[in-house]
């Protein structure tokens, strides 16, 4: 075992894992955090914490992802590339290790310009790929990126983040593997929606053995109403979306139903797909639906390894 | 080549508040191909200052602003005409700001201001380049930096925000490693980008302190 996570216990005992997503609160509230992360109790092998995600302070992944260790939750805490150098991003790892925090997804970072702090000077003093390498030093290495000895090293399963439906698409495959070579344990993909796409991703993947040096976990959006499944189709990067997805939730009687029908469709076909490992369920805002989600799609009760 | 922007003339007035008297210098390499102070803009200027009711000294275009020894010699060939302005405008980039400003003991005002090393795509259309990082990889990008022309000057790009060839964060500005990407898949060498290039030093860039480079010179 690298970490001893539990979400590293699933994923290496070979079970079907399941992640979600928690987004932390613009404010110093930490029974939001309790409250969230206990809507998402036995549904999920870990909770993914979102670093500042589109570049929007919020509370520190770190910080949430402590409250829910308190609470025996495991979370994933998000570090991505925008905020912090270096220097800072180890010192918060080594913390992070400290306070019981086991998983790391590592990220580039959504461009401040998206976020509340468009004028903030980015970092990005190193890349996604960079960091994975910088925590993987550290843990197997028991030495800081420039070389400086740890006395005990963070005990960390390391992820990282793809997208098989950004441009280049013929790049994705390459990119993952140096991700992979990079150092990372496991991977959370973009939302899927278009399942021929990430099935045509997903060979390429396995037919290059990928599927044999990480663990890879479908993402999963559950959609509220047509008015979020277009905004998703048409100002959300690298996220695509088939025109019969828009017309069934355009001509659905009862949106969320409809919202969460597609959902286990999607899990279903997902769960046929050679050399998928689990799925990450992103419902910010929405933690209520992931019980309904994770039951009806018999991936409850979460095994106990 | 350095691109500059010329201030809006308020701002120039501005500064010039408490100098009745004024001399103009330009620059005879980016600021003239940059229309931004050539003779023709420094001649503009002269005629603007004078209709507001300021006395412009006299005017240079130097050969180039950067170029202290130049600088020197032309600011005492013409000490009166100087001696007579409150203050320099200087129509130049920042760096032939600083070097007017340490070629003379007068104050001195920035008239443009200066965006970035860039390259004439045609007349009047300029393109960032070169983030002068100190530390070139273009030899492992294709001839096309990612420090300049990814947003979030990644190394191992690109993130996972491009769609359809664009950045995302404009979709008029083109994602610098599709283009990194594209350029190598036509000359055949894709597999250059399976490596991973490490992450920067970027002491010898912009946090390094003062950069110096003396050449020509034995080192001791």
């Amino acid at each position: 075992m690298k970490a001893g996570s539990n979400l590293e216990r699933v994923l290496e005992s070979g079970q079907f894992a399941v992640t979600a997503e928690l987004g932390p609160p613009k404010g110093a509230d930490a029974e939001v955090v309790k409250k969230k992360g206990s809507l998402l109790r036995d549904c999920a092998d870990a909770i993914n914490i979102t670093d500042n995600q589109t570049a929007i302070a919020r509370m520190s992944s770190i910080a949430c992802g402590t409250i829910l260790t308190q609470l025996n939750l495991e979370p994933v805490i998000q570090v991505v590339c925008r905020d912090r150098n270096r220097l800072a991003i180890q010192s918060d790892i080594l913390g992070a290790a400290a306070l019981g925090i086991k998983n790391v997804l590592c990220l580039s970072g959504d461009h401040q310009k998206f976020g509340n702090h468009p004028q903030a000077k980015n970092v990005y003093d190193i890349d996604a790929i960079h960091l994975i390498q910088t925590l993987k030093k550290m843990r197997d290495e028991k030495k800081l990126l420039e070389g400086d000895d740890l006395t005990i090293e963070p005990r960390l399963y390391i992820g990282a983040v793809e997208n098989p439906y950004a441009d280049p698409y013929e790049f994705r495959v390459i990119r993952l593997a140096k991700k992979i070579r990079a150092g990372c344990d496991f991977v959370q993909t973009q939302g899927v929606f278009d399942v021929k796409k990430f099935k045509d991703w997903m060979r390429t993947v396995t037919d290059q053995g990928l599927d044999r040096k990480v663990h890879i976990l479908a993402g999963i959006i559950p959609i509220k109403s047509a008015g979020m499944v277009r905004y998703m189709r048409d100002y959300v990067s690298g996220v695509s979306v088939p025109e019969e997805i828009v017309a069934r939730m355009e001509n659905a009687k009862d949106p969320r139903r409809e919202g969460i029908n597609i959902c286990l469709e999607i899990i279903d076909e997902l769960k046929e797909i050679p050399g998928l490992h689990g799925i990450h369920i992103m419902a910010v805002a929405w933690e209520t639906v992931v019980r309904i989600i994770v039951d009806e799609a018999g991936l409850v009760p979460r095994p106990v390894v | 080549m350095i691109i500059t922007k010329q201030k809006p003339f308020e701002e120039i007035m501005k500064f010039l508040e408490s100098s009745p008297s004024v001399f103009i210098a330009g620059c005879t390499l980016c600021a003239t191909t940059c229309k931004t102070g050539g003779e023709e803009e420094v001649k503009k200027i002269e005629k603007k200052l004078q209709d507001k009711g300021k006395e412009v000294s006299g005017w240079v275009i130097l050969d180039p602003a950067c170029h202290i020894l130049n600088n020197k010699k032309y600011f005492r060939e013409n000490k009166e005409k100087l001696d007579q302005a409150d203050s320099i405008l200087v129509l130049a980039c920042g760096n032939g700001v600083q070097a007017v400003s340490n070629s003379i003991d007068k104050r001195v005002h920035p008239g443009c201001d200066t965006l970035f090393l860039g390259e004439i795509i045609r007349f009047g259309n300029y393109e960032e380049r070169c983030q002068l990082c100190g530390e070139c990889i273009l030899d492992k990008t294709g001839g096309i930096c990612p420090i300049t022309r990814c947003s979030k000057s990644l190394l191992n790009g690109p993130c996972g925000g491009a769609e359809d060839g664009k950045c995302e964060i404009d979709p008029e500005i083109e994602c610098g490693w599709q283009l990194i990407i594209d350029r190598l898949e036509k000359q055949g060498k894709l597999h250059l980008l399976e490596e991973i290039i490490p992450p920067k030093d970027w002491s010898k860039s912009r946090d390094g302190g003062l950069r110096k480079l003396t050449i020509g010179r034995k080192e001791k």
